[in-house]
């Protein structure tokens, strides 16, 4: 006997967060219309409804794939990409632009992508197989915005994006993925070794440098890539990964602070080299001096989230137009000044719940590659909300980097839900050992579902 | 694995915790600072999309807002007679602020009172426009432009009010400024014109009427005569005519005007030394009511208090202790006795009036958009404490006045602010304090209009009778005509 809630408890639960979350989305969007008109026409509720229907698509999707994953993921997703939506749509009637469209669209496209992943990948093992693969593919991905002829060159200082059939993509967004999974794999396979200390250096003891070189390689390499880009934000997140990872596999302190160390220097020399790196910390240090040029978008941030205060201005009534990238890095600031201190809380609140689920899963996780996916996945997640949120609020240095599920942006959205789907299914295989639900049956009902989509 | 994971997820806790800290410390503590931070915008836009009052006088409008094309600030405050009435409306810009009744006003142009519950209510029930309330002004565009036109391009500030309400009728001072570059959305074309006034020698930005203070000179004499009427003296009493009046203490004696003497060395009654304005005999006066007898009666006519007007008032200032030769200069307006114009009409129109200090006042009513009247005028009279309240002299020291002021007019040396047919009384002032002499005179007709008219930097020989009394002519024409 089991002590576990059966599936269909999950699914019941899950289905009523959802409603929930389509239902606060909903609601702020009747908001942000009556802040321009006086009636509400159906169309300003249709980008937070199609992302609750597709939830609700998701929902019966995982009720048959995933039947004993968490349940407050998906919900939780649902509610930060819906309000994101409604948001994305608030800095469109500011600026008379067209980017909630896109942005349904995508979230449309990245739920469904997050359906196919729950049902290619059943058992997410398989993945391991495959790490040195992902490896390279998380290789290739950093250096496809350098490629002639699909880079879409240098936006905002930064070369990130390739262009592909009209669309602009970021392809590290995905690569964060890959890496992580890149990272599990090997990780899990040199676990051992990795925490057997045979070496000194100085207090600390570490293993011998041909079983850390892979890894410091690929990381480095990441890094330098990423530094080559100018996105410091992603070199950051990255690295921060890295670390906990390790940290998570060994168990030796000797990882974060010889890392804590590495990112200490590694950041003095790139304050040398980069004029981009050194501006960027003075205006941490000191916005107002240069509020009006360097430090403007940080000011503007602040202005924002202080004009706020602890309610807010209300959605519709607080000014998006004066802050640079409104929809992308800084919406953080327009929730914050629309909805105030309460409603900026209840966003991190939403991001600290996926956080603590993220863990839970990488506790109970069935296997150690599962374990280590879905903690390097949830640290990741984490520390890119704060990196940007922190930025935002001058607690760190501002880098760009999207808010995860609100910000605008495709390959953001696609990258953080096939996540949260990779969370599903990590999720759902330990319940499904504690259940013992029958995998034969779940192999029988896969075939089934696949015949029928070749029919 | 699961210790590790617990540590990393508690670092994650504490970054999260960080956040948390910090997004109350902005939100919270530093608010007030943040939103009013000179580089945030956000108030100054919410504050240009509202339809600020117009400002009316008679069936003009003097400043109004006009909905702009484009740009984040909805409205730009116009001034369609710009420099005529600067000086009262001031400006309304978004890097100098605001200034004169735009700054006084604030409030009730915004509606401000009024708006804070229509705001919240309006975001609740969507988009709707706000609009402040109108300002009606006492101002009498006839006497305001006619005391422009008297003025022509001479320095100079004029005073109308009303002797009985207290009402101000024209309020006008040269040289003056446009307020309407200073109002604009355009930051350059702010601040070069404020470059410029600010470098204008002439200050054009101060207010002359409400904003310096001059020697009045002879004007005060009327002072002088109230207290001496107040302290027992009467009108018909008579005074030595020296050439000279021999100061106690110094060496620096008093002289009359151009020399010689008044009456020729005849005995001269209080009436005519007003009427020839006689130094020898003011100063006199003044050395027996003593320093603290002459500053107790201008304080009773508002010296050294603060006009409670509208816009701000410098104050007018009289020593309380005086030795006996600075004594006797105040008795004849000189020395340390400084006055604004608008103190001058308030004395000029006590006497008009019966005896009564008014209480100026430049708004006539404030309504809102759709007309009713949210407030009226401020109260008639202006209380400065003391035994006598508001009483400044009494009824019949008022009147000895009153008769005094009308021979200046009739056959003294302010015959030529006569109006035919009109009861007219005045005074003349011309004070000499170093320097180019400062020319005035204050008057009424009848009881329905008192004046003040000051030209400081006159030339060497010039007179308030010559100058200043004309100027007041045509303004208390302007006012009769009314």
């Amino acid at each position: 006997m089991s002590t576990a809630p059966a599936s269909a408890s999950l699914r019941r639960r899950e289905l009523t967060l959802l409603v929930g979350a389509t239902l606060v989305a909903a609601g702020a969007a009747v908001l942000l219309q009556l802040s321009q008109t006086t009636d509400v026409p159906l169309t300003a509720l249709t980008p937070a409804l199609a992302v609750g229907a597709a939830g609700m698509v998701a929902h019966v999707a995982v009720r048959s794939l995933a039947p004993d994953a968490d349940p407050a993921l998906l919900p939780l997703a649902v509610l930060l990409n819906g309000l994101g939506l409604v948001f994305v749509r608030r800095v469109d009637l500011a600026t008379d632009g067209t980017l909630a469209v896109t942005q349904t669209v995508w979230s449309i496209v990245s739920i469904g992508a997050m359906c196919g992943l729950l049902l290619l990948i059943r058992e997410v093992r398989q993945l391991g197989r495959y790490q040195y693969t992902f490896g390279l593919i998380t290789l290739g991905l950093l250096l496809l915005p350098m490629v002639p002829g699909i880079t879409a060159g240098t936006i905002n200082g930064a070369r990130l994006w390739v262009r592909v059939a009209g669309m602009t993509i970021q392809p590290g967004e995905i690569a964060k993925l890959t890496m992580i999974i890149f990272l599990a794999g090997y990780l899990e396979r040199n676990r051992a070794l990795l925490s057997v200390a045979t070496q000194r250096v100085g207090p600390l003891l570490l293993p011998a440098a041909r079983y850390l070189a892979p890894v410091f390689v690929a990381a480095g390499v990441a890094l330098v890539i990423m530094a080559g880009l100018r996105d410091l934000g992603s070199a950051l997140l990255f690295f921060g990964a890295f670390v906990a990872m390790l940290y998570i596999a060994t168990g030796r302190v000797a990882y974060p602070i010889l890392g804590g160390a590495a990112f200490l220097a590694g950041s003095a020399l790139a304050y040398q080299l980069f004029s981009h790196v050194r501006v960027r910390v003075s205006i941490w240090l000191d916005p107002w001096s240069q509020v009006q040029d360097s430090g403007y978008q940080i000011a503007q941030s602040l202005f924002a989230l202080g004009t706020g205060g602890l309610t807010g201005t209300g959605p519709g009534f607080g000014r998006p137009q004066d802050i640079p990238f409104s929809a992308t890095d800084a919406i953080f600031a327009v929730v914050g000044e629309e909805l105030g201190l309460l409603g900026a809380s209840a966003l991190l609140l939403a991001y600290l719940l996926i956080v603590v689920r993220g863990f839970k899963i990488a506790l109970t996780a069935k296997d150690e590659f599962s374990t280590l996916l879905a903690a390097g996945l949830t640290v990741t997640l984490g520390f890119q909300t704060f990196v940007i949120i922190g930025g935002l609020t001058r607690l760190v240095p501002l880098t760009g980097i999207t808010l995860p599920f609100v910000s605008y942006g495709g390959s953001s959205l696609l990258s953080n839900f096939l996540l949260i789907g990779l969370l599903l299914r990590i999720s759902d295989e330990s319940r499904a050992q504690v259940t013992g639900r029958d995998r034969a049956r779940d192999r029988a009902r896969d075939r089934a579902v696949r015949q029928a989509a070749r029919a | 694995m699961n210790r590790s994971i617990g540590r990393v997820a508690g670092v994650v806790l504490l970054l999260f915790g960080a956040l948390f800290v910090n997004l109350n410390v902005i939100t919270l503590v530093q608010a007030d600072d943040l939103a009013t931070h000179p580089a945030n915008r956000r108030l100054i836009i919410r504050e240009y999309a509202i339809e600020r009052g117009p400002m009316v006088v008679g069936e003009e409008v003097i400043a109004r807002s006009v909905e702009t094309e484009g740009g984040d600030l909805r409205y730009r405050r116009t001034y369609p007679e710009g420099p005529l009435y600067a000086h009262l409306t001031g400006y309304y810009s978004f890097i100098l602020q605001r200034a004169a009744l735009e700054s006084a006003l604030n409030e009730d142009l915004t509606g401000r009172s009024t708006e804070e519950v229509a705001q919240n209510l309006g975001e609740l029930l969507g988009a709707s426009d706000r609009a402040g309330n109108i300002v009606e002004l006492t101002i009498d565009p006839a006497v305001q432009r006619a005391a422009a036109e008297a003025l022509g391009g001479v320095t100079g500030a004029v005073v109308a009010i009303d002797p009985t309400t207290g009402a101000v009728l024209a309020s006008y001072a040269n040289p003056t400024y446009d307020p309407n570059p200073l109002s604009s959305h355009d930051p350059t074309e702010i601040r070069q014109t404020w470059e410029a006034l600010n470098a204008d020698e002439a200050r054009p930005l101060v207010d002359r009427a409400l904003r310096e203070t001059y020697p009045p000179g002879s004007t005060f004499k009327i002072v002088t005569a109230a207290a001496a009427l107040e302290a027992g003296a009467a009108p018909d009493d008579t005074f030595d005519d020296p050439e000279l009046f021999d100061v106690p203490q110094t060496t620096a004696d008093i002289p009359n005007f151009g020399g010689g003497t008044c009456n020729d060395g005849d005995p001269i009654t209080l009436a005519d030394a007003l009427r020839v304005s006689c130094n020898t005999t003011f100063a006199e006066l003044a050395v027996e009511l003593g320093a603290e007898g002459l500053a107790a009666q201008a304080e009773r006519f508002g010296f050294n208090s603060t006009v409670p007007y509208e816009l701000n008032v410098v104050e007018s200032a009289i020593p309380n202790e005086q030795d006996v030769p600075a004594t006797a200069q105040s008795g004849i307006g000189q020395r340390d006795v400084r006055a604004t114009p608008m103190q001058m009409a308030l004395v000029s129109a006590s006497i008009a009036n019966g005896g009564q200090l008014v209480r100026p006042h430049v708004v006539q009513a404030v309504r809102a958009p759709s007309g009713r009247q949210l407030r009226g005028p401020a109260g008639a009279s202006w209380d400065v404490g003391g035994p006598s309240g508001d009483r400044p002299v009494s009824p019949r020291t008022a009147d000895q006045l009153r008769q005094m002021m009308i021979s200046v007019v009739e056959n003294g040396t302010g015959t030529r602010a006569a109006i035919d047919g009109v009861e007219v009384g005045g005074k003349t002032g011309t004070a000499q304090t170093g320097g180019d002499p400062t020319v005035w005179f204050i008057g009424f007709a009848e009881e329905r209009v008192a004046v003040a008219v000051v030209l400081p930097n006159s030339s060497q020989d010039a007179t308030g009778g010559a100058l200043a009394a004309p100027i007041a002519r045509a303004v208390m024409q302007a006012a009769l005509d009314r």
